[in-house]
């Protein structure tokens, strides 16, 4: 035949859909976008933090810079990222070390799946980060500072 | 006799002639469903009635066979194994599986998925080479040894595990939640002694570690094989290794007749069809 | 085997970075009811960041922390970008790259981290 096949891979859009949109899909994605944005902000933070060296007059000056509330509102920002990430990290880390997903049995239908097993633990997982974001949300926006 | 309800469905069927076009198109079809017909019905329908042109795979028509894996309303499935009326009473729309090549309308190029299944040594390899060609008795496996992978060796090779993964979205070296899940069902099988070699392959960039749990396959998998699982516990496997802490059994070994035990009279293994 | 190694030291990282982002959080946070905060005011003034570095165990911290999160980060930031499908050469030339910017990153942070003691006893 020889004739053009069409390639029909669904690309960076794949990460976000492409099966049954599944509660686990889109922690997938949270997790590789927290991952990033903490990512960049930790570089950015180890440049601030590093004017240490340079001693007290050039720390205050950065000091001052940063009290501006658009750095309160990003410090929240990559708080909530953080605690998602972190939470999530530690549901993953039970599953991808085989901690959770359950042991091989054989299928009879209606098929339950390793979903089904750590489904209790993405709960617990879900609402404590929800707690946390709740939390740092109350203390940066209503606490004294 | 009296006249069976059906209901109209509208199907949009994803087309694609690779002589005529550059990119896939969408055609639209009316199919009277009757409770009981599924997709690969609907599908033989329009064939015979309306479009002679639409191609699609299929063979059993009873979801053993992996042939007729397509997108249903945007999920995944067995054509033969969805009934129209269950996900769908007005629109139902079918699309080739994603993240394959596309040869013609819903058919894709299932070849390099085959290949990589090839590539990861499907079979039972041991060191008793004469013994495995020319067998003289069963080798010994419990059922709780048999336990621990029989769910792998449901896999029809069907391709909704890997049409449904994030990462076979972008990565095309990625083997895909297929060949890892048979990768650990072959390691697991008690009477495999190529553990080695195939977690040299699991243990590579694009294998195992690039998988992150979206969990996609083991919703999609028409037989229930859970590929998610065996992949997670694959890397449980890896790390143990990495330690050092990795208990992996003795090759099963051929059964010792009881004592006072006798064989059934010896029956001849039909020859070999293929080459010797 | 290679991948196995920076998957699991990538697992470690992140149960580092837990433990020790949690200290960071709460050494930072518990400072406005004085505990780390000889100098009173705010946490960040310079008196009680010199105190910190001062202090064996935060600064040891600090750099496990810079250590833990750099890795974990990079690893991650890898493992995105080989799946978007570069060519093999760029994906050496990438862990190459990363391995040295980390280094650099990670003798800049640990610098800083013990720069401000030597910096308060010479002031």
């Amino acid at each position: 035949m020889g004739n053009k096949q069409f390639d029909n891979h669904l690309g960076i859009i794949g990460w976000l859909g492409g099966g049954r949109w599944g509660v686990e899909r889109y922690l997938y994605i949270l997790h590789r976008l927290t991952g990033l944005g903490i990512l960049m902000f930790f570089l950015l933070h180890i440049f601030a933090s590093s004017v240490r060296m340079y001693g007290p007059e050039s720390w205050n000056v950065a000091m001052v810079l940063l009290k501006n509330p658009i750095f309160k509102l990003g410090e929240f920002f990559v708080f909530v990222a953080f605690a998602f990430h972190a939470l999530n990290g530690i549901r993953l880390i039970f599953i991808e070390l085989g901690l959770a997903v359950g042991k091989a049995e054989e299928p009879i239908f209606p098929y339950k799946s390793s979903l089904n097993n750590q489904k209790p633990l993405m709960m617990i997982v879900m609402v404590i980060c929800a707690i946390l974001i709740l939390a740092g949300g109350y203390n940066t926006f209503f606490g004294s500072h | 006799m009296e006249k069976v309800p059906t209901t109209n469905i509208i199907f949009y069927v994803r087309r694609f002639d690779p002589e005529k076009d550059a990119s896939p198109r969408q055609e639209q079809y009316t199919v009277p469903v009757e409770k009981g017909m599924t997709v690969l019905d609907g599908l033989h329908y329009i064939k015979q009635t309306q479009d002679a042109s639409i191609g699609f795979r299929f063979s059993c028509r009873m979801g053993v066979c992996g042939s007729c894996g397509m997108m249903i309303n945007g999920k995944p499935g067995l054509a033969c194994n969805t009934q129209i009326l269950d996900v769908t009473q007005s629109a139902l729309t079918v699309a080739p599986l994603p993240n394959f090549n596309i040869i013609r309308d819903l058919v894709p190029d299932l070849v390099p998925m085959f290949g990589v299944h090839q590539s990861i040594q499907p079979y039972i390899q041991r060191k008793d080479v004469g013994e495995k060609e020319n067998p003289t008795m069963e080798y010994f496996q419990t059922p709780h040894q048999l336990e621990e992978y029989l769910q792998f060796t449901y896999c029809i090779k069907c391709g909704c595990c890997m049409a449904s993964c994030p990462t076979m979205a972008t990565d095309r070296e990625y083997l895909g939640p297929m060949p890892l899940a048979q990768i650990y069902r072959y390691n697991v099988d008690s009477r495999d002694d190529a553990g080695a070699t195939r977690r040299n392959i699991a243990a590579e960039s694009h294998a195992v570690f690039n998988c992150h749990y979206a969990g996609e396959c083991s919703a999609a998998c028409p037989k229930g094989v859970d590929p998610a699982r065996a992949i997670q516990l694959m890397k449980k496997d890896l790390v143990l290794g990495y330690f050092g802490l990795a208990k992996h059994g003795k090759c099963a070994q051929l059964h010792k007749k009881p004592d006072k035990a006798s064989y059934k009279p010896k029956i001849d293994a039909p020859a070999f069809t293929v080459g010797k | 085997m290679r991948e196995t190694a920076y998957w699991t030291w990538f697992i470690i990282s992140a149960i580092v970075i837990l433990i020790f982002a949690g200290l960071h959080m709460t050494v930072m946070h518990l400072s406005m009811l004085g505990v780390f905060n000889p100098d009173g005011g705010a946490v960040t003034d310079w008196g009680n960041v010199a105190f910190r570095s001062q202090n064996q165990f935060l600064a040891f911290s600090y750099i496990i922390l810079l250590g833990a999160a750099l890795y974990h980060g990079f690893y991650g930031l890898r493992t995105i970008v080989f799946e978007l499908g570069p060519k093999k050469s760029f994906q050496d030339g990438f862990t190459v790259i990363l391995w040295i910017v980390g280094l650099i990153l990670f003798g800049i942070g640990t610098y800083s981290a013990i720069a401000a003691k030597a910096l308060e006893t010479a002031l």
